[in-house]
């Protein structure tokens, strides 16, 4: 069953001078009680998109849905029916968590007593804050009670924009495995970041660049659509490892991933020794072997297409 | 402070009221180094970096950035160092040039060095055909690139970073890091923070913070072999988890 339908949808905005494209033909289905992940830097379009899909603007031109619903002439059953956290802390920073709660609650004509067992796992860990007013909240509890009013209503989808940005390596893991277990309500989840390794994280992904999305499929989909072998290497001079690598007329790429670079040849080299011989030049204590590619790596191999 | 020494913190501490954000933390960083400085939210990394800018006052210990005294000299302080956060860069409203010329007469270059400056920065960040354009036209890529640049006018020995490379795309990314390299291969001390582990990789050394104390500090290498972790991502997830404060 499909939930979010997006069909050429096309946004631009026009600033002094000039026109910028925040959507260029966008198109692609979510099914119900998925985890879709939207994967790109700041001026990809993730928000913009988001915010078409909550009816808060009106698309150029392309049609999209949620929930059967069509965004524009049905905006008032979508808005009933989704829950939105957008990147910007938007609460009532004046409220304390617990007069948010209620508050959010309201607008949906319910409570929060009826919806506990939706919200328990995240709200139970700000609970003890519960007095507290919002604006006095750390980031990471700011994010916990924005997730849970977003949640309120049993919205049946949930679209959260850049909820990890700014966020430890110890909370991003912390919050995806909140969003996990909201999976077993099935409600589906769209989900945007910046951050490449959390596309693993999703059932299927879109990967974005500048209002385009240059391939939709599973992370596994993705990382084996990653055709050129791929090399990681390094030596104990990393800095002059990559400057050396790139001046190779048989490198076509070399990009640094933490401890290692990870090198592309021109040419296809079947065998450690046969990529080892290649590089043999470049420094004597050079450590190679074969990986699979990472998300990262075929975002980088698709923004250069 | 030796010579070799740029950052010489001793039992540096900062307390609001009751609640210590930064407790006795101790550590040198030395000249043209990368030192990664790494925490959880709320472990005490921005206080800690404040006090080292010489924008808030430390509560107790001793320090030493750049050969000045940082409860005596905090002015000279922040002639000599650089910062550049994600939040805080450029005037959007102002032109790349500008933005130059703002910060090169703030840091008080003359206009001879204002102009061989600006035709450097333009030419070396490929920025010919922007250089007259508005900041806030730029990419968000760029726009870093350009504020790093930017921080490094007035040829600091220091320079802060906070989160330099928040919501970049992963080349530009990679561009950034290719500026720190250079920058402390020419004997610019690298400070810096992200919450990208792979980056925390790519620094000389690094410290993580807990509960507003340092835990951990070390090379990545040294720092997996001691945690017996493969990767930084694992160390640091070893010593957060550890962390008893909420944020």
């Amino acid at each position: 069953m499909v939930s979010v339908k997006v069909h050429q949808v096309k946004k631009t905005f026009k600033a002094e001078k000039s026109v910028v494209t925040a959507l260029d033909d966008i198109s692609f289905e979510v099914k119900k009680g998925e985890v879709f992940g939207l994967i790109g830097p700041d001026g990809a379009g993730k928000t913009t998109l988001f915010r078409i899909l909550t009816t808060l603007m009106i698309a150029d031109a392309g049609s999209a849905s949620v929930d059967g619903f069509e965004v524009v002439s049905e905006y008032k059953e979508i808005r009933k029916r989704v829950g939105y956290m957008p990147g910007k802390f938007s609460l009532y920073q004046d409220l304390t968590v617990e007069e948010n709660l209620s508050f959010f609650a309201t607008l949906f004509n319910t409570t929060l007593e009826q919806n506990y067992d939706l919200i328990k796992a995240i709200y139970q860990q700000i609970e003890p804050f519960k007095k507290r007013r919002a604006g006095a909240l750390s980031g990471g509890m700011k994010q916990k009670l924005a997730l849970s009013c977003a949640l309120i209503h049993r919205p049946s989808v949930l679209f959260l924009d850049e909820p990890t940005t700014g966020v430890d390596a110890v909370s991003r893991k912390e919050f995806w495995e909140l969003l996990r277990q909201l999976q077993v309500h099935g409600i589906t989840i769209i989900v945007s970041t910046p951050y490449m390794d959390e596309a693993s994280l999703c059932d299927r992904v879109a990967l974005m660049q500048q209002g385009k999305i240059m391939e939709i499929d599973s992370p596994k989909g993705i990382t084996e659509g990653f055709k050129k072998p791929l090399w990681s290497v390094r030596s104990a001079n990393m800095y002059q490892l990559m400057t050396d690598l790139k001046a190779l007329d048989v490198v076509d790429t070399c990009y640094p991933f933490g401890q290692y670079h990870h090198v592309v040849f021109k040419d296809d080299v079947a065998t450690v020794d046969g990529a080892r011989q290649i590089m043999s030049g470049v420094a004597p204590d050079l450590e190679v072997k074969q990986i699979p590619a990472t998300i990262e790596d075929c975002f980088m191999e698709l923004m250069r297409a | 402070m030796s010579e070799d020494k740029v950052i010489s913190v001793d039992q540096l501490t900062k307390r609001f009221e009751s609640f210590t954000a930064v407790n006795a933390i101790t550590f040198d960083v030395r000249r043209g180094e990368i030192f990664g400085f790494l925490g959880a939210n709320g472990a005490g990394k921005t206080t800690a970096m404040r006090m080292l800018c010489g924008l808030s006052f430390p509560t107790s210990g001793k320090a030493m950035v750049a050969g000045y005294d940082l409860f005596k000299d905090p002015e000279k302080i922040k002639k000599s160092i650089g910062y550049m956060s994600q939040k805080f860069s450029l005037y959007e409203d102002l032109t790349i040039r500008e933005n130059i010329r703002f910060y090169g007469g703030i840091y008080g270059l003359t206009d001879v060095q204002i102009k061989s400056k600006t035709e450097f920065m333009v030419q070396h960040l490929h920025l010919e055909d922007q250089v007259d354009k508005l900041v806030k036209s730029l990419p968000l890529g760029w726009k870093q690139k350009l504020s790093f640049s930017v921080a490094m006018l007035h040829q600091p020995k220091i320079v802060f970073l906070d989160e330099p490379t928040g919501g970049v795309d992963p080349v530009t990314r990679r561009e950034f890091w290719t500026l720190i390299y250079e920058a402390a291969h020419e004997g610019t001390t690298v400070f810096v923070t992200t919450h990208y582990m792979d980056e925390a990789e790519y620094c000389d050394r690094v410290s993580i913070m807990v509960d507003g104390r340092i835990d951990a500090l070390d090379t990545p290498a040294e720092l997996k072999r001691k945690f017996n972790a493969p990767t930084m991502e694992e160390v640091f997830v070893q010593l957060a988890r550890k962390a008893k404060r909420a944020e």
